[in-house]
């Protein structure tokens, strides 16, 4: 199922990822966060949180945003910085939508891969 | 110029604001004499009832004490009778032969009680309700735990009656009327009081015609003219009044029913004004503390020289002081063919609200229940408002009205300066305004002191305060509201008011309807809205997952790692080898690194990964068990010791009783987690003393205990209340936890909640009010028709899969191009 095009790869539906919630991909990378907001967009961010790791996929999404399960950070899907008061990154995978189908950026995926993995 | 000699005869409530008037405008105009036959200074005898009932001392009623006599140089002769008026010689006298003379008389000589000449009302034992003298011989016979026979279902009557039972006494009300405290009640007005008075366990007789009060040496009980007997220890005839006015009569003043008066409150002789109970005033007398005031307020500008100050009777409010009682009425609200009539009626809430109008003029209003926009329609009454615009949603009150809907301060901006706000003192807005910027008051207390305002009853503190809020601006800030989060303005309070007041029932309705700032909120406001309407909803509000933290998402405990912790329920921590063998095998099967005992007397398996969940769940259900919650912001666990089974100290089946607690009350969704524990006696191995609600075995039945903490803040729990049998324990405890869920604010523990709403106004609705408990127990019986099914049964089979399974799988090859 996950058909791979040049440079994306197809990780499912969108309409797989709850609206206001997120849907775990295994890689090479390790998990990536594949998030759905309220309006329908589709992000994708490493699965942890730049404060202590936390799984980011588990956290609640609002706006363009999400709280982390542990400890609350927010962390912004647009960029995966974390917002307010805290200081953090986390990295973030190009996403693109096509009949449906949600497709992350392989090269991204393979970068974060030699740099994480 | 020479001072002017003024004498009082009387020293109730109405002179004693008249001279804080007269002192007011004119501090040097009058030499003051005052004659009071108590001997006691001036006090709000307003607050006889929570004097009675034990909610307040004589001390904090007084208006004014010895130093302000002394302070404005009044001449004040305690327990003094004025005997005579000299008109002639412009002279009183009292009945220790004290004689003063006067240029101005002001007769405040007020009421007397009517008396019933049924046989034996001279009995001892039979009383009347009008001073404080009255109070202590009430508080005095109650102390015999007897019975009382209170005669008279009107205001009076009824604020002794609850007195009385507050004193411990058995207490009857016998009413003349079909239905109680008609001249201020419609008959369904009427009719839920009745109940409520019942329901606190004072027995109502209503069309209860006195034949005689029974006894030879004192009073033994009372008949009635259908044969029915009350054993009585202690009679009370709280009837009505009667103005005072033989002295005046005997001076030869104009007395009608009371003694007469034109509009500038001067009687047949213009140097001799009357006011107060005493007094005959177009026609009408009053018995209420409002036109008093307004009377007090006439002549205090007459005598510095205002000859156009004149009293006019005004619409009266009534508000009933019964603790756990709310009732208020105004105007005129008797039916007839050119009025009509809006009702509300909640019987869940007990709310009762009909309002009268007469060519889209408000003329009346009686509210039950929900008091709290009294005063605004009172407002509206005194005013003749044209209510056209507004019509269909009157009666839901002020905070329906249009834009001042999210914002309590708007609605207090926008009254104004004369809109009373002050019942009890008839205080208006412009008064405290003023006040505030004159004298740069800056506090409550200060604006207590300077206005009087919310210096009696204390029920309008809170618009008071809002009052003071608006004319300092953010630099007063009490009892500031603190914003649910970033994506409004309101507080939970608010929030929660209006989710019931415009009935919302999904999160984007609240948003939408409450202005929220964000477009779906954020990760404060979220959780707690799914909570308020799970809470307010049951049934009908279908949970909203994604508004859950993970730990209620997935119903297990995130780890660090991102492992979940898995704890299946125990009731009561028992458990049985089938149980443990069960566990055991889970372990095993899914490698499950680490078993530990928790503290609330359960075994906890740590280090599940999150796709071996719906598994893990369904060995542990085959076995018999269900998820623990303990992830939840709900019932965890109720904790016990081993009671009558084992224990050789042990006074009640107190496991028996945690696990009929538990498995009544499991599957609730608290503000916060509800820890629980049941202790055998007093030695309390159960910990019962530190949790959230905890019950302490005794001989004699159930001591319930709440508000306890152990965790970052360590309480001790406070006693709620005795209960004599395990039903009534459990019924106890659920409406208890009702109440919290209701009011609680979103993560806010038991004790805070308690510390916040005070335990005394909790103690009020669980146990002093049986039908409050009773509704609220019901409420929660009928939530857990929704709320008791096993959240790890329901993902076995199918539910949220998506949330417990990876999207999908990268193998390297695709990954690495």
């Amino acid at each position: 199922m996950n058909a791979m095009t040049a440079d994306w790869i197809d990780v499912g539906a969108a309409e797989d990822i709850p609206l206001r919630g997120a849907r775990v991909v295994r890689s090479v990378a390790g998990d990536l966060a594949v998030f759905r907001a309220a309006d329908g967009s589709v992000f994708a961010l490493r699965d942890r949180c730049p404060h202590k790791g936390g799984p980011l996929s588990q956290g609640i999404v609002h706006g363009h945003g999400v709280t982390c399960p542990l400890h609350n950070w927010v962390i912004s899907l647009e960029t995966g910085e974390a917002q307010g008061a805290d200081h953090g990154c986390t990295p973030k995978i190009p996403v693109q939508i096509a009949d449906g189908r949600v497709l992350l950026d392989a090269r991204a995926i393979a970068r974060l891969a030699v740099s994480h993995g | 110029m020479a001072k002017q000699r003024l004498v009082v005869i009387g020293n109730g409530m109405a002179p004693g604001r008249a001279l804080e008037k007269l002192f007011e405008l004119a501090p040097d105009a009058y030499e003051v004499t005052i004659f009071n036959a108590e001997s006691r200074v001036n006090y709000d005898r307003i607050m006889l009832s929570p004097v009675l009932s034990g909610e307040k001392t004589f001390d904090q009623i007084v208006i004014h004490g010895d130093g302000w006599y002394i302070e404005k140089g009044i001449t004040l002769y305690k327990g003094h009778k004025v005997t005579e008026i000299n008109r002639d010689a412009r002279t009183v006298t009292s009945e220790h032969g004290e004689t003063a003379g006067f240029d101005k008389l002001i007769i405040a000589t007020g009421s007397n009680p009517v008396i019933i000449p049924v046989p034996g009302h001279q009995l001892p034992g039979v009383l009347t309700y009008r001073d404080l003298d009255d109070v202590h011989a009430m508080m005095l016979a109650a102390k015999s735990r007897g019975k009382a026979v209170v005669i008279g279902g009107g205001l009076l009557g009824l604020e002794a009656a609850a007195g009385l039972q507050a004193q411990g006494m058995e207490v009857v009300v016998l009413h003349l009327m079909p239905t109680l405290m008609e001249r201020q009640l419609d008959p369904a007005a009427g009719y839920l009081l009745q109940k409520a008075v019942e329901a606190r366990g004072i027995k109502v007789h209503c069309k209860a015609n006195t034949h005689e009060i029974m006894g030879t040496d004192r009073v033994t009980g009372v008949r009635l003219d259908d044969g029915t007997i009350y054993p009585a220890d202690l009679v009370v005839m709280a009837v009505g009044i009667r103005p005072n006015a033989a002295l005046a009569r005997a001076a030869g003043l104009e007395v009608n029913r009371g003694i007469v008066v034109s509009p500038d409150m001067r009687s047949s002789d213009p140097d001799i004004f009357a006011l107060g109970e005493c007094v005959e005033a177009s026609g009408q007398v009053f018995g209420l503390v409002a036109p008093l005031y307004d009377m007090a307020g006439v002549v205090a500008r007459q005598l510095t020289g205002d000859a156009t100050a004149a009293f006019s009777p005004q619409a009266t409010a009534t508000k009933l002081k019964v603790t756990g009682i709310d009732l208020y009425s105004a105007g005129d609200f008797g039916d007839a063919k050119d009025r009509e009539e809006i009702v509300l009626r909640d019987p869940t809430r007990g709310v009762y609200k009909r309002l009268v109008l007469k060519d889209n003029i408000l003329i009346g209003a009686v509210l039950y229940g929900d008091t709290g926009d009294g005063p605004w329609f009172f407002d509206m009454i005194k005013r003749g408002t044209d209510i056209s615009e507004m019509r269909e949603t009157l009666i839901f009150g002020q905070g329906y009205q249009g834009g001042a809907l999210a914002d309590p301060m708007a609605a207090v901006a926008a009254l104004p300066d004369e809109a009373e706000i002050c019942g009890c003192n008839g205080v208006c807005k412009g008064k405290i305004t003023t006040k505030i910027a004159e004298l740069g008051l800056t506090t409550l207390d200060e604006v207590r002191a300077h206005t009087k305002a919310s210096a009696s009853c204390g029920s309008c503190t809170g618009l008071v305060e809002q009052v003071i809020k608006l004319s300092l601006g953010d630099s007063y800030n009490p009892a500031a509201v603190q914003p649910m989060c970033g994506c409004t303005d309101l507080g939970h309070d608010d929030v929660r008011r209006l989710i019931k007041a415009k009935e919302l029932k999904s999160i984007p309705a609240i948003m939408q309807e409450l202005g929220w700032k964000t477009s779906c909120g954020c990760a404060k406001c979220r959780p707690a809205l799914n909570y308020y309407l799970i809470c307010d909803w049951p049934g009908e509000y279908a949970d909203d997952s994604q508004s859950r933290y993970i730990n209620e998402r997935v119903h297990a405990n995130i780890q660090k790692d991102g492992t979940y912790s898995v704890v299946p329920r125990m009731w009561g921590g028992l458990t049985s080898a089938k149980e443990l063998r069960a566990i055991a095998d889970v372990v095993d099967k899914f490698a499950i690194p680490t078993v530990k005992v928790t503290g609330g007397q359960r075994i906890d398996l740590l280090g599940v990964r999150k796709e071996d969940l719906p598994a893990v769940w369904s060995d542990l259900n085959q076995a018999g068990m269900i998820s623990g919650a303990a992830y939840a912001k709900g019932l965890r666990t109720v904790k016990t010791c081993v009671g009558t089974d084992w224990c050789r100290f042990g006074t009640q089946d107190s496991t028996g009783l945690g696990v009929k607690i538990e498995k009544f009350m499991w599957g609730s969704w608290t503000p916060a987690k509800l820890k629980m524990a049941v202790s055998g006696c007093p030695r309390n191995c159960a910990e019962a003393t530190c949790k959230d609600i905890g019950v302490i075995c005794v001989d004699s039945g159930y001591e319930i205990h709440f508000a306890g903490a152990a965790g970052l803040d360590i309480h001790g729990t406070q006693v709620l209340g005795h209960a004599k049998t395990e039903d009534e324990t459990i019924e106890i405890i659920a409406a208890l936890t009702q109440l919290y869920r209701e009011q609680g604010r979103y993560l806010e523990r038991i004790y805070k909640w308690a510390k916040r709403v005070g335990t005394e106004s909790i103690r009020q609705a669980i146990i002093e009010d049986p039908a409050r408990r009773r509704v609220l127990f019901d409420r929660f019986v009928f939530s857990q028709r929704f709320a008791q099914i096993d959240p790890w049964a329901e993902r076995v089979a199918g539910k949220d899969a998506h949330e417990f399974a990876p999207i999908g799988t990268l193998s390297l090859p695709q990954a690495a191009e």
